[in-house]
């Protein structure tokens, strides 16, 4: 199990970087955190011809904090999210679901730019961007493009990039304000990957009622799985536990579509997606009223 | 350039110029071109945590770095641990007291894994201990000695 004979460039700016992937084509592969291209390499299901290597461009590993969003660099590790007080004053739900994604010896590694691109709907990040309205930047030789999370993941491990782009950057709003959040997961052990998990994100106005709901799912279709129509239940309406048990009933039942696996049966899957996106909905809009 | 690259850099404060692959993962230079046996090869896709080491201070797989990637950097194996024959690190000397191993596979990971958590958290409590030890697999033990063996350590690192 070791992977197969390649070509490796080390780039050390996105310049470099840009050209080497436009020479190369669709042969070739960027590596970044490599915690899941490598188990693909190792394993063969992968095998490029060309590896660039972008741990050496050190322009692309950043988070700063701009007046309205945060700029996060792809190359920024998720260890790096996980405590920067930004991300925690300004997005506090990606602040709390990081911690969910596998372990800190994966985290230290792993990209945030990896995660997204490899866009695996088991994934937490792609879901957290689509729950957080963010969008990517993607850059190749001669010009760049912002695309939206709602865009930006086309299906399973496939994403919106055209073969001579990279993701660069990822814009993530701030929080608005009277917003609540919760990102809670179900997994047969802490680390693993979870059979279900779901992202909220809810804005109240100044009267109490529900101006914006988000509810995004994971390992519920072939990407991150978005909830539109349950939201739109409570949306303009002042949140109470009826409502939020229709919008949770809705989306489990209708809106997701899981597909089951060896250890959760679809019906399980849908079982668990109802019951988390009542907790998640009552915390974020608990904590969205204490903000008030 | 799938020929050979040089790499020069520091496993366990010492450094080591090699020609590598860059296909050769870093766990498979630790063992066969330095013959740091030390760091051991379970799944070889991150799953299991056999092959954890500190690059540049932190635990990360070394199963899943190209070991062309470590150029230039800083490495710690278990080998890096105790300062010399008979005198293990206080972590190791835990286990060692409290049975926290029985075929001993897993606990090279298992003590790279711990080192930077009992640094980031001096007093932890046995459901962090716990939680911290989700990321290294025991096939033997059922985890209860290897939990009192990092409580013990705790106590002796304080």
């Amino acid at each position: 199990m070791k992977p197969a004979p390649f070509e490796y460039h080390a780039p050390v700016s996105l310049e470099q970087a840009l050209e080497l992937k436009a020479q190369s084509g669709e042969d070739a592969k960027l590596l970044a955190g490599g915690q899941s291209l490598v188990p693909a390499m190792n394993f063969r299901v992968v095998q490029p011809g060309v590896l660039i290597d972008l741990n050496r461009v050190s322009e692309l590993s950043y988070i700063r904090e701009e007046k309205k969003a945060i700029r996060v660099g792809a190359m920024a590790r998720e260890r790096h999210l996980e405590f920067d007080p930004v991300i925690e004053k300004r997005a506090p739900l990606l602040h709390e679901a990081v911690p969910f994604i596998a372990h800190p010896q994966i985290r230290n590694r792993g990209t945030i730019g990896g995660s997204l691109v490899h866009a695996d709907p088991a994934a937490e990040l792609p879901v957290l961007m689509l729950a957080l309205n963010a969008r990517m930047k993607a850059k190749n030789i001669s010009r760049e493009r912002w695309i939206e999370a709602k865009d930006f993941f086309v299906g399973m491990f496939t994403t919106a990039l055209e073969p001579d782009e990279i993701l660069v950057e990822i814009e993530i709003p701030f929080m608005p304000p009277r917003a609540g959040w919760s990102f809670m997961e179900v997994a047969p052990r802490a680390g693993d990957y979870a059979l279900m998990g779901v992202a909220a994100q809810v804005t109240l106005d100044e009267a109490g009622k529900c101006k914006e709901a988000r509810l995004v799912y994971l390992n519920a279709g072939e990407g991150p799985l978005e909830a539109r129509e349950a939201t739109q239940l409570l949306e303009g309406e002042p949140p109470n536990d009826i409502l939020i048990e229709e919008t949770a009933a809705l989306a489990s039942e209708k809106e997701i579509n899981p597909f089951g696996n060896v250890h959760a049966s679809a019906e399980f899957q849908r079982h668990l997606a109802k019951v988390l996106t009542k907790r998640t909905l009552q915390q974020a809009i608990q904590r969205a009223g204490e903000l008030q | 350039m799938t020929q050979p690259i040089s790499i020069t850099l520091t496993v366990n404060e010492q450094e080591y110029t090699r020609e590598v692959e860059p296909r050769m993962l870093l766990s498979d230079f630790l063992r066969h071109e330095l013959g740091l046996t030390g760091t051991h090869v379970g799944c070889e896709h991150g799953v299991c945590g056999a092959c954890t080491i500190l690059f540049d201070g932190e635990s990360m797989r070394s199963c899943l770095i190209f070991a062309v990637q470590a150029d230039g950097h800083a490495i710690t194996t278990v080998e890096g641990l105790a300062k010399d024959k008979d005198n293990l690190h206080p972590l190791q000397q835990s286990f060692w007291e409290a049975h926290g191993l029985q075929c001993g596979y897993c606990t090279p990971g298992i003590l790279m894994s711990m080192i930077p958590f009992l640094k980031q958290n001096p007093d932890p409590t046995e459901e962090e201990i716990r939680h911290a030890l989700s990321g290294n697999l025991c096939r033997c033990t059922g985890y209860q000695h290897i939990v009192d063996a990092v409580k013990l350590a705790s106590e002796k690192m304080k």
